[in-house]
């Protein structure tokens, strides 16, 4: 064994310990149904679909300095257990499965799941280290789609790609749930103010705008909020009553391409249908990967056909613009995370902050910050992977807590889904005493209502 | 056509309803629809807080609800809606309300002779109802309506057993399938969509995945003997129970008929449309990466577009071809929520692969004139609405207007219209557009 491999073995019985073996029956039942023959059959059939030109390009352009290791939460958060090196995370998947032409085992396979769907994120934080900028991200969502092929993938993951495949929504949410909660925030807010309209299905609107699948399933008020600063600031907007409401795109995380596809077409077709100009999604990060990199390009898309503007950019044109005018500012310190599929991945940094200066009295900024913040670490699905990882999922990002820890703020504003659920799993599981809040929580809550929409 | 003759054609205006004047009897109106021939507009008002009706040229309905919505003009011209109070839903058809009463209904669409249906949920019961009568079968859930070309058959794509979130392998056992006036196939599938009926109202067609991998088509539950990678909604071929469908295969996407392919390879492929003498076949193509286009029988047009194209929709002679199309010249990032960038994201109609020389804000569905020489739709330009025919944009905008309909001699047009906030129906010939 070389000394590396021997390190790392080391380093994997360390790790071990902290969150003992983890149960999943999706990847557990999922190797008994393999077989060594079945698994070569499966990569091979899937890396020609591939091409694996660009994955070759990277593979052997690497030449394992290790630089990237220092960007990973992974790897800084567990001790700099160089297992956690995402160089490692290739060494242990990718790797073995190219220079075996994928004769690896069915335990193989197991590890390797393990790797790609609960130990990177795929937030291409590393990407920006390497001196070449290799793609891990592209590389472990490669090894996603092997394991996806295989059918190990974790349990709660593979339920909401199910999800995504029937209802086009990432919930189970059915298509009467999703008018009724419509319907039903519309009676909500008319106590914030007066005669609010949600309009369904109205054709010719300027904007569409879509939400993910928790929103209805869970947290309906954010629907609500975004209502608010729709009918405040004038907007021409309207909501589906039919299936593509819902942006966001497990399936792209669990390797299911096909469904990953179907669930943007339905997204893209409803704005059609409606003759909407724009779509305007809520505050989701890996929604926006899907519709602008992963899914439109295996539909044959070079970029969505509607354009797709976040809500980061959307309230920071409100506010910029007077569309939206702020009553107070929020006075709580607060920080900012910023989501990597939309800072990183879509630059929307300085527009966050001027949205946070905004409507916010005491910022303090985490550092490092921008392009160079540090993942949540429940994003790339890691999150929807469900409670047996949760408590793996704290521990790996120690870095996050201090990062947070240190600005002093009672709020971190998570203007991503999977930030704002994940980062308030670190908050509790480090007691941090801290909240997570959506942009759109603070901005209703400091917003001017104006005379004609006060109510009583 | 049948029903647009017995309409109108001579009068040149009526102004039905100034909505200034309704606007200010009411806390709000929405939904404004037109009627088919133009005669009434309805819309849902509220006349009092939280309490809502439906107002057709500015009659109210004395019956109030907490919820009304889903408007639409049957072909008869009665005013159907969905209607909510005491925790009830049920639909209003005109001023008659539905004996019976749901948790929920949406979907509501109507048969050709003029029944309303619509996707229902009563208890733990999802199904179908036409004309308040239900399917006998309820079931776990119902996803879609569709309603057979003469009317006398809906189908639904349904789940037949209970699954609880999370059980990843009872899922993938298979628990969805189509029904057909509540009766389901003989079998079920890990998913179904893309339900089809063929044109004599006997047969169905659906996409299906038979596990997480393998996609084909069903007939009448029966799968076609081939599987792909993945597949789109399938068609009949009129006149037959041939079935066509994109298929992905590895050297890229196809078009299939029965399983076997009968086009060359696109990026992507997917809305084909029968011509309606049912011997041309058109569908969106991408031939290559990026670029958008409509290809017909397998040739795809010269001129493609960057973003998209829309549905192909066959002139009634079924020798032409038109489609929506869209294009942008600059990159993503520059894209603004609240503002149009001058020369992006522009929208147009292709015909026959050339494209009308102006571009729009906005385009709806292309419209062929009933001897196929013309095209016209609607069209939006800096917050206005037009009629474009051709290529030429009418001289008069709108501030809102409705799809416009051709005379049967295709002479003249009936334009449904808001102007200075009052609703007009008016018949135009096509030379005064
Ligand atoms: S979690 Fe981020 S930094 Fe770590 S390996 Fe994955 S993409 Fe790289
Ligand atoms: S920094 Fe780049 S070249 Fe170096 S080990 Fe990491 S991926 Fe390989």
């Amino acid at each position: 064994m070389a000394v590396a491999e021997k390190k790392m073995a080391v380093a994997e019985k360390k790790t071990e310990k902290a969150w003992g073996k983890i149960v999943d029956a999706g990847l557990d039942e999922g190797i008994k149904k393999l077989t060594p023959e079945k698994i070569e059959k499966v990569i091979n059939k899937a890396l020609a679909a591939m091409g694996g030109a660009r994955l070759k390009t990277y593979v052997d352009t690497c030449i394992h300095c290790g630089l990237c290791s220092e960007a990973c939460h992974h790897y800084l958060s567990n001790d700099r257990d160089p297992s956690f090196a995402p160089v490692a995370k290739v060494k242990q998947t990718m790797w073995p499965i190219l220079k075996n032409k994928g004769r690896v085992t069915p335990e193989f396979i197991r590890r390797a799941a393990e790797i790609a769907y609960t130990e990177c994120n795929l937030c291409k934080r590393c990407s920006m280290y390497c001196p070449f900028g290799i793609d891990m991200a592209y590389i472990l969502l490669s090894v996603r789609r092997i394991c996806h092929l295989l059918g190990v993938t974790p349990l709660y993951l593979q339920d909401t790609a199910h999800s995504h495949a029937v209802t086009m929504n990432q919930m189970w949410v059915k298509q009467d749930d999703w008018i009724d909660t419509v319907q039903w925030q519309e009676e909500e807010i008319r106590a914030e103010i007066k005669n609010p309209r949600i309009p369904i299905d109205k054709e010719g609107a300027d904007i569409m705008y879509s939400v993910i699948g928790p929103e209805p399933k869970f947290q309906a008020q954010l629907m609500g909020q975004a209502a608010i600063i729709m009918n405040v600031a004038g907007i021409n907007w309207t909501y589906p009553s039919f299936d593509g409401w819902d942006n966001s795109d497990m399936a792209m995380y669990s390797g299911d391409h096909e469904i990953m596809g179907r669930v943007k077409r339905a997204h893209f077709e409803a704005a059609f249908r409606l003759k909407a100009k724009k779509i305007v999604m809520g505050e989701c990060g890996h929604a926006f990967r899907s519709i602008y990199d992963v899914g439109n390009r295996w539909l044959g898309l070079k970029m969505p056909p509607v354009p797709v503007i976040h809500a980061i950019q959307f309230y920071y044109e409100l506010l910029r613009e007077g569309r939206i005018k702020i009553a107070k500012k929020f006075k709580e310190p607060v920080t900012l995370h910023d989501p990597c599929n939309v800072i990183r991945g879509r630059g929307l940094g300085e527009m966050a902050r001027y949205v946070t200066n905004a409507i916010c009295e005491d910022f303090t900024e985490m550092q490092p910050n921008r392009e160079y913040n540090f993942c949540c670490c429940a994003g790339g699905g890691v999150i929807n992977c469900g409670p047996p990882w949760a408590k793996k999922r704290a521990i790996s990002n120690r870095v996050k807590a201090e990062q947070m820890k240190e600005t002093g703020a009672h709020i971190v504003i998570t203007p991503c889904h999977n930030c704002h659920s994940g980062i308030e799993d670190i908050i509790k599981y480090y007691k941090l005493g801290m909240h997570t809040k959506f942009f759109s929580e603070i901005l209703v809550e400091v917003m001017e209502i104006p005379e004609e929409f006060k109510v009583g | 056509m049948s029903e647009s003759a017995n309409w109108d054609w001579k009068t040149k205006e009526k102004l039905l309803v100034d909505l200034n004047e309704l606007q200010k009897k009411f806390i709000d109106i929405r939904e404004l629809t037109p009627s088919d021939d133009g005669e009434k507009i309805a819309a849902v008002v509220q006349p009092e807080d939280k309490r809502f009706t439906t107002c057709v040229n500015g009659e109210v309905w004395d019956e109030t609800f907490e919820k009304v919505w889903s408007l639409k003009f049957k072909p008869d011209n009665k005013l159907v809606s969905l209607v909510f109070r005491d925790f009830e839903w049920t639909v209003a058809v005109d001023h008659e309300m539905w004996e019976e009463k749901f948790d929920f209904i949406w979907n509501m669409q109507f048969t050709p002779d003029g029944r309303v249906a619509a996707n229902v949920k009563k208890g733990d019961d999802y199904g179908v109802s036409v004309d308040g009568k239900t399917w006998e079968n309820g079931f776990v859930e119902a996803r879609d309506l569709i309603i057979s070309p003469n009317g006398t058959k809906t189908a639904s794509a349904v789940s037949t057993k209970r699954i609880k979130e999370g059980d990843i392998f009872g899922f993938q056992e298979g628990v969805w399938t189509v029904a057909v006036d509540g009766v389901t196939w003989d079998k079920t599938f890990v998913n179904v969509w893309g339900v089809t009926f063929s044109h004599d109202n006997q047969h169905l067609a659906a996409e299906v995945r038979l596990n997480l991998y393998d996609y084909t088509i069903a007939v009448d539950g029966k799968t076609w003997e081939e599987t792909f990678g993945c597949v789109w909604e399938p068609v009949f071929k009129p006149g037959s129970y041939d079935v066509v469908a994109p298929i992905k295969t590895p050297q890229g996407w196809t078009l299939a008929m029965n399983g076997k392919p009968i086009w060359g390879n696109f990026i992507q492929i997917w809305n084909q449309k029968y011509s309606p003498d049912g011997k041309r076949i058109a569908a969106i193509v991408a031939p290559e990466y990026g670029k958008w286009t409509i290809a017909v029988d397998g040739s795809p047009w010269a001129r493609s577009f960057s973003d998209a194209v829309l549905p192909p929709i066959f002139s009634p002679d079924s020798k032409r071809v038109a489609a929506a199309a869209k294009e942008s010249k600059y990159p993503f990032h520059m894209q603004s929520a609240l503002h149009n960038i001058p020369g992006n994201d522009r929208y147009t109609i292709a015909v026959d692969g050339t494209p009308w020389a102006e571009d729009f804000d906005m385009v709806w569905d292309p419209i062929f004139s009933p001897g196929s020489d013309k095209v016209l739709t609607k069209v939006e330009k800096n917050g206005r609405y037009f009629i474009a025919i051709d290529g030429r944009v009418g001289r008069r905008g709108f501030e809102a207007l409705w799809n416009p309909v051709f005379s049967p001699d295709g002479e003249k047009l009936l334009i449904r219209c808001v102007e200075g906030g009052k609703y007009y129906r008016r018949v135009v010939p096509i030379g005064e557009i």
